[in-house]
């Protein structure tokens, strides 16, 4: 239950996009048609929730103070923490690069449809975003899971219902220097908006 | 953006100045009519995420105006020697050292503030002016040019996300860098518009920004 409530906490109150604006250069430059943004969605949640456990793993195990204790007691002391954006960009970039040659042995079809958005995924800022902030709430294993999946989704409804409000857009008349970006904005906030309501919500 | 990397490099024979017009304008033009933020839409997450109040934001500034001069020296002085196949992984690698730098740098010397910005930090990795600057310009410009140009763009961030911060932390919390201002000029019961501390705030601030320097310069998004 406490994982369940987390998971929509992730998707709805600790949306990426309208509560921290992670992964905002590829939400406002790849939203401007539906299908593209659903593929765009759909690899990220699928990186996320390789990319997060992984990262815990190594967090865990590796970079923690004292974590290295697992080979030999005289590691104990060591603290590889200065380490943690090399090793989670490092592996963040594998991760992408190993899912890209994974769906393209078994689904050449979504490899089709993903292709070209895997690569821009490693630089995303929601990715490592989601990664850092699970270090910060100290999260178990099976919460940092959750929490990659749930933040996924919530980054790709969010990226779903923009490109969808934007394909109406584009019969408006919006004033000249408003046009793209600023009216994209302005649309985004509203939506920020629609999406406090969520603020509370527990199961 | 594409243009200026595809410029001729300068004949050797004729001694350019250390700041020649041409130099110049690598660092004006991201000030306004090339702008990474309003008119090359990059960087926006952090521009948003740390400019509730000023004081981080002013940090936050100076961390990636170091990030971005210092990643386009280094890319720019190595980048004969970069297979063009692992290039993002070195660029990363050089940006993701600097950011730990940074990051060790703020930890030791201004704990409070590293806890204030918290992630966002790290997230200067994944800024993509930083990396945008590597590719489009410090893999096929000199050391010195990719200098200005870094500073050219990180001022040019830092200025946008200052006037974002300015607004909201003036209408959210009715303090510039926590100075009372409101309260010195005889207002001390001034509304806060708790809307401006939200993300809805950063949203609408920013897009007034672009609105207006969009209109002054005449660029219109297809």
């Amino acid at each position: 239950m406490e994982l369940f409530n987390l998971g929509i906490k992730s998707i709805f109150i600790d949306n990426m996009i309208f509560a921290y604006f992670l992964g905002m250069c590829s939400f406002l430059a790849v939203s401007k048609k539906v299908s593209t943004a659903i593929g765009l969605g759909a690899a990220v949640v699928f990186v996320l929730g390789i990319t997060v456990p992984v990262d815990w793993l190594v967090q865990e195990y590796i970079l923690k103070e004292g974590a290295l204790s697992w080979i030999s007691p005289q590691f104990a002391e060591m603290n590889l923490e200065f380490l943690q954006f090399i090793m989670f960009i490092a592996i963040i970039a594998a991760m992408v690069q190993l899912v890209e040659m994974i769906i393209e042995k078994f689904s050449p079809a979504l490899y089709g449809s993903l292709g070209i958005f895997l690569p821009l995924i490693a630089v995303n800022c929601a990715i490592l975003g989601a990664s850092l902030f699970m270090v910060q709430r100290d999260y178990t294993l099976a919460e940092a899971s959750v929490y990659g999946v749930g933040s996924g989704l919530g980054w790709m409804f969010a990226i779903v219902a923009l490109a969808a409000v934007r394909e109406k857009l584009k019969y408006s008349n919006v004033p000249d220097g408003l046009k793209g970006l600023g009216i994209t904005m302005i649309i985004t906030g509203l939506m920020g908006i629609a999406f406090k309501s969520f603020i509370g919500i527990a199961i | 953006m594409s243009a200026e990397t595809l410029e001729k490099p300068v004949e050797k024979a004729v001694k350019e100045p250390l700041f020649s017009k041409r130099r110049r304008k690598f660092v004006t033009d991201p000030l306004d009519d090339d702008n990474p933020v309003t008119i090359q839409v990059l960087g926006i997450c952090s521009a948003l995420a740390v400019t509730v109040k000023m004081e981080p934001t002013l940090i936050m500034s100076i961390a990636v105006v170091f990030v971005i001069v210092f990643s386009n020296l280094i890319i720019s002085l190595i980048r004969n020697t970069i297979p063009g196949r692992i290039r993002i992984i070195v660029q990363l690698g050089v940006i993701a050292t600097l950011v730990t730098v940074v990051s060790e740098v703020l930890k030791a010397y201004n704990y409070p503030m590293y806890k204030v910005l918290g992630a966002f930090v790290g997230l200067i990795i994944t800024n993509c002016i930083v990396m945008g600057r590597l590719e489009a310009f410090a893999m096929g410009n000199k050391a010195w040019d990719s200098v200005l140009d870094g500073m050219g763009s990180g001022f040019g961030y830092a200025w946008v996300i200052l006037t974002v911060s300015f607004f909201r932390e003036l209408f959210g919390s009715g303090t510039v860098f926590d100075f009372p201002l409101f309260e010195k000029i005889g207002l001390a019961n001034f509304p806060t518009n708790g809307l401006m501390v939200d993300s809805i705030g950063a949203f609408m601030i920013l897009a007034i920004i672009i609105w207006v320097q969009r209109t002054r310069n005449g660029y219109v998004e297809n």
